[in-house]
């Protein structure tokens, strides 16, 4: 009956012999209960069955009609190297094929990377508490919007700054529409979020949380001094928005104040693959700590005294509470998590420091060099920026970027304002920057 | 079998009312905990924070549950009990003595809707 | 598996580093050039470690972890099925791997999105879906936000109520609760199934919807579902199918047939891609033809996890249209093979027969008696740890106080199911002579049962928070 398939096991005899133990005569019995027009009889739409070399050289295939570019692009994506060691230690199928660690005892792998990387987490941020991950960065200042509202209880606004990301900004305005929140832009000014802007905005009231980033869209680091005052006069929370790889060097959430801070762990040497896996983190100070979503570790003893780790704080979850739970949340992005965590382990304070030295160097150097092209205007020249920044071109953009294209290189991303975004990163060397530059001059 | 002390009033949501003047010291009933088990964290409103009869006003959470409290009548936090905050085991231990919060009542004539000591005894069934 | 006791904060010294870079250029300025009000105080508290010390420390922590190539993981509504190596490798072509999310003129990608929205489209009659949810509560999400989207462009405004069954998936009032939705709940009625006379005078204008799993939680199949279709569409609403029991529907029934009009699926079920201790997961949502203009939600970042979709594609080619049949039959043939060789030791509260999985009560004889409490749930699943099984899915649905939820999928053995059925038979054994070793279990594993209550009264969530 079976052509043989390497993932079902089963032999014609076994399927007999189950069939015989149920009491059933064939494996279409086992649907009687299915109303007869509900059953499939069609052909399903599927290609015929592939190999396992078939499948490799279908995908090989795709994989070569797309054109292979030197990334010199951000936006919330973040072309880090990633060292060789992590994909070994998140391939071991002990951590791969492990489903959400409910069964501690025999979970005590998982538990513990996350502990660990809530602590890491924790000591970029400055935060007290982290989660055990989210989804991505916006969804994590989505859930940040959404523990604002519920921390206010009455009130039901929420302020995003326009230098936060686009995909940030709109995927917080999804959540808000459907939960019945207001959503309000703070207005920028010479790049960053204007704190008058944010007074005005406070003062009408009803202001639940505020979020501005830390490192923004326009790559610049943003002097968030007074921020705290302000939005705590106002008796909302504030949320900072941050890229986990600045932190190294930047100021911390904590240190700005803040309540919360989220981001995109991303840059934390996770491929782009196209968007995702990535993992979105989040953290807060201790006083909000039975607000905050998603699954938490903590650490306690098991019978004999022995340290073990547990998911702890569940009664705040979906599985317990059901529609009054904090958020929807379920599943986290567990091995990604388990990347970021060997990525940091890796690299150590020294090496984040470093990797911020290179990406602040080659990401200057290029500005320079694109100023000296002829073709494009600083639009922020007091502003500091880290590793990515924004030009305002003289030229088209269409052009601009089909010429960079051809010569190889992904870069000069359009923004809402029409200035031109460029990022470094470590990964990209002074030969490659000067082959870039020597393409639009040529 | 509970312990229920006489003299206090009942609600349907196992939580008992001891009335001081216009304040009701509230607090769960003995029932209430052994059905939780081992608290693990009190969840209390803030004082000055308003509530109506039969509104949610904090939970009480074991590792596995979470058990919404309800105010038994109208009023607006006078006090919170933050010793059962720290220790949540408090209320396991003894919950009569471990009120949760206290109440300025609005309205003390909602009272008489809540259960004496009998039919609050003849409502768990024991 | 052997207990290991450090965290890797604790193989820190000082001066030692795990990575390579190059260096900087010493006369160009570096980020201590940014202006000191912009700085961090104090650098991170990272570990300082080699990368020998990094790769002992992670593979011994791996070996205190069990997953699907550890062995038999029976764990109902979770569908763990066996993750094909194939599939990662083609994840991790660096030609995939290196695209940035913002590239367009990408043919090859382009090829994937739509070669996937067909296949799916075809195995679960639904018209095209949209793969930017995250995981599977995240497409509950997006669907019910389509639901509401479609009806408040027709003008329909008052639909703000969803009906959910008593034996949902409690990530289905949450999603609803997150989507402004109020939920009304619809109890099962004594066959476990969703009641009809119950259901009808929930239906008026102010509901947008239903959400179903076929089958339930407690593997059943909904046989009334045409009656439920028709009564919920003719009250204007709409029907959402929670894809996580879409495997043993996989070849031979679609939700689209049934008429559903939104659900999502995970591909981390359903579709062979692996759960990695808890996400990444997929939860594309698929709508029908009505439904297609609003597909456009805009739930995360980018354009979605592009990774797991590439391995359930990969799956699904594998899989084609010949054995592509057999996966849901064969998933059901093994939940009806334990269930029949269980349910004289342990108690079937619903005897039909069942599709990917099914629910027992407890053990028929706990082995209590006169001073002697017997054992439960808990216990059962905590002693099969000790004979190198993952535990089934315990104390969901919330219908029954003992549940015991066993889904075994398509990828297991004969001879695998055998084992397990001997050793849930050896456990009723045992919990009948003498409970105490159950309750005393795991007793074999890298740790004894955590104290939990302890961990939830004073939280240490940090290294160095003790």
């Amino acid at each position: 009956m079976m052509a043989g398939f390497q993932y079902f096991p089963h032999t014609d005899s076994d399927i007999q012999a189950m069939l015989k133990r149920i009491g059933v005569k064939s494996l279409d019995d086992l649907y009687a209960d299915v109303p007869e027009e509900f059953i499939y009889k069609g052909e399903y739409d599927l290609p015929d069955a592939m190999t396992e070399q078939e499948v490799r050289e279908f995908f090989e295939g795709l994989a070569a009609k797309n054109p292979r570019l030197k990334v010199f692009a951000g936006a919330g994506a973040y072309d880090h190297y990633t060292p060789a060691v992590i994909p070994y230690i998140t391939q071991r199928s002990e951590f791969l094929t492990a489903y959400t660690p409910y069964q501690c005892e025999i979970s005590q792998g998982t538990l513990r990377y996350i502990f660990e990387y809530q602590s890491m987490i924790c000591t970029l941020t400055g935060m007290d508490v982290s989660n055990a991950s989210m989804y991505d960065g916006p969804t994590a200042a989505a859930e940040s919007m959404r523990m604002s509202v519920a921390q206010a209880k009455k009130k039901n606004t929420v302020l995003v700054s326009s230098t936060l990301h686009p995909q940030v900004r709109g995927v917080v305005r999804t959540y808000a529409e459907y939960s019945g929140v207001t959503v309000r832009e703070i207005a920028s000014c010479n790049g960053q979020t204007s704190i008058c802007s944010l007074e005005e905005l406070m003062q009408e009231g009803d202001v639940a949380g505020v979020i501005v980033p830390s490192v923004n869209r326009f790559g610049i680091i943003e002097d968030l001094a007074g921020f705290a005052d302000i939005i705590h006069a106002g008796k909302a929370l504030f949320t900072v928005y941050c890229d986990p790889s600045a932190l190294a060097v930047v100021k911390t959430p904590a240190e700005w104040g803040a309540d919360v801070a989220v981001g995109d762990g991303q840059p934390l040497g996770i491929p782009l693959c196209y968007g995702g896996p990535y993992v979105g983190f989040m953290a807060c100070r201790k006083d909000y700590m039975r607000k905050l979503p998603g699954r938490i570790v903590g650490e306690t003893r098991d019978r004999e005294g022995r340290r073990a780790y547990v998911l702890t704080l569940q009664a705040r979850e979906q599985h317990i509470r059901r529609e009054k739970a904090t958020s929807n949340i379920c599943s986290n992005e567990s091995l990604m998590a388990l990347w970021v965590t060997v990525y940091l382990s890796l690299m150590g304070p020294e090496g984040m420091r470093r990797v911020n030295d290179l990406c602040y160097q080659r990401s200057h150097y290029l500005y320079s060099r694109l100023l000296g092209t002829g073709k494009f205007e600083a639009v922020f020249p007091d502003a500091v920026f880290l590793k990515e920044f924004v030009l305002k071109p003289l030229v088209p953009v269409r052009d601009l970027q089909q010429r960079l294209s051809d010569a190889g290189f992904f870069a000069a991303l359009e923004t809402e304002e029409g200035y031109v975004s460029f990022c470094v990163t470590e990964k990209r060397s002074i030969a490659d920057i000067d082959a870039l530059v020597n393409a639009l001059e040529s | 079998m509970s312990k229920i002390i006489e003299g206090l009033k009942y609600s349907d949501t196992h939580e008992w009312v001891k009335v001081e003047g216009d304040i009701a010291v509230i607090g769960v009933t003995d029932f209430a905990q052994k059905e939780m088990g081992e608290i693990t964290y009190v969840d209390c409103p803030d004082v000055d924070d308003e509530f109506a009869r039969g509104e949610e006003f904090g939970a009480l959470e074991s590792v596995k549950a979470s058990s919404d409290l309800y105010c038994p009548v109208s009023g607006t936090v006078a006090e919170v009990n933050d010793a059962v905050v720290d220790g949540p085991e408090l209320v396991n231990a003894d919950p009569f003595e471990n009120w949760i919060i206290k109440v300025r009542m609005s309205d003390a004539s909602e009272l008489d809707s809540l259960m004496d000591a009998d039919a609050y005894r003849a409502m768990i069934g024991e | 598996m052997k207990y290991y006791d450090k965290l890797i904060f604790e193989l820190s010294r000082e001066g030692r580093t795990g990575c390579s870079l190059p260096s900087k250029c010493d006369s160009c300025a570096g980020t201590d050039a940014i202006p000191a009000g912009l700085r961090r105080a104090q650098p991170a508290a990272l570990p300082e470690v080699s990368e020998p010390d990094v790769v002992r420390h992670y593979t011994a922590l791996s070996q205190m972890n069990f997953g699907v190539d550890s062995g038999f993981y029976p764990l109902g509504s979770c569908t763990m099925k066996y993750n094909p190596k194939i599939n990662e490798e083609i994840a991790a072509m660096p030609a995939f791997a290196a695209l940035h999310p913002l590239q367009n003129d990408l043919p090859g990608v382009q090829a994937v999105y739509e070669g996937l929205d067909r296949a799916l489209a075809a195995i679960t009659g639904m018209k095209h879906f949209t793969f930017k949810p995250c995981a599977g509560a995240h497409g509950e999400l997006t669907g019910l936000m389509i639901i509401r989207e479609y009806h408040m462009s027709r003008g329909d405004m008052k639909r703000t109520r969803i009906i959910v069954p008593d034996s949902a998936h409690g990530t289905n009032p949450a999603s609803a609760a997150v989507c402004g939705l109020e939920i009304v709940e619809v109890k099962s009625n004594a066959g476990g199934l969703v009641s009809v006379d119950d259901l009808k005078p929930l239906l008026d204008d102010t509901v947008a919807g239903i959400m179903m799993t076929n089958p339930n939680t407690l593997g059943l199949f909904e046989k009334d579902i045409r009656e439920i279709a028709r009564l919920v569409h003719d009250a204007g609403g709409l029907l959402y199918y929670d894809g996580a029991n879409m495997n043993p529907l996989i070849g031979t029934v679609r939700p689209g047939d049934m008429g559903f009009d939104v659900m999502h699926l995970n591909l981390h079920k359903s579709f062979s891609t692996p759960h990695g201790g808890g996400g990444p997961g997929s939860g594309p949502v698929g709508v029908c033809e009505k439904l297609v203009p609003h597909l456009g939600v805009n739930v995360s970042g980018f354009n979605g996890n592009f990774g797991v979709m590439l391995r359930a594609y990969a799956y699904i080619l594998m899989l084609g249209r010949q054995n592509v049949k057999l996966c849901g039959k064969l998933a059901t043939l093994g939940a009806n093979y334990i269930k029949e060789s269980l349910k004289d030791v342990y108690r079937l509260p619903l005897t039909q027969v069942c599709k990917h999985e099914f629910v027992f009560d407890g053990l028929t004889h706990d082995g209590s008696c006169e001073g002697r409490q017997g054992a439960t749930t808990l216990d059962v699943a905590k002693r099969l740890l000790d004979y190198g099984y993952h535990a089934p899915t315990i104390y969901f649905p919330l219908l029954f106080h003992q549940a015991i939820m066993i889904e075994p999928t398509e990828t297991e053995s004969k001879e695998t199911l055998d084992a397990f059925i001997g050793v849930m038979r050896r456990i009723a054994d045992e919990a009948a002579s003498d409970p105490g070793i159950l309750q005393g279990a795991p007793h074999n594993t890298p740790v004894s049962r955590p104290d939990e209550t302890t961990a939830a009264r004073n939280p240490i969530l940090k290294f160095q928070d003790a």
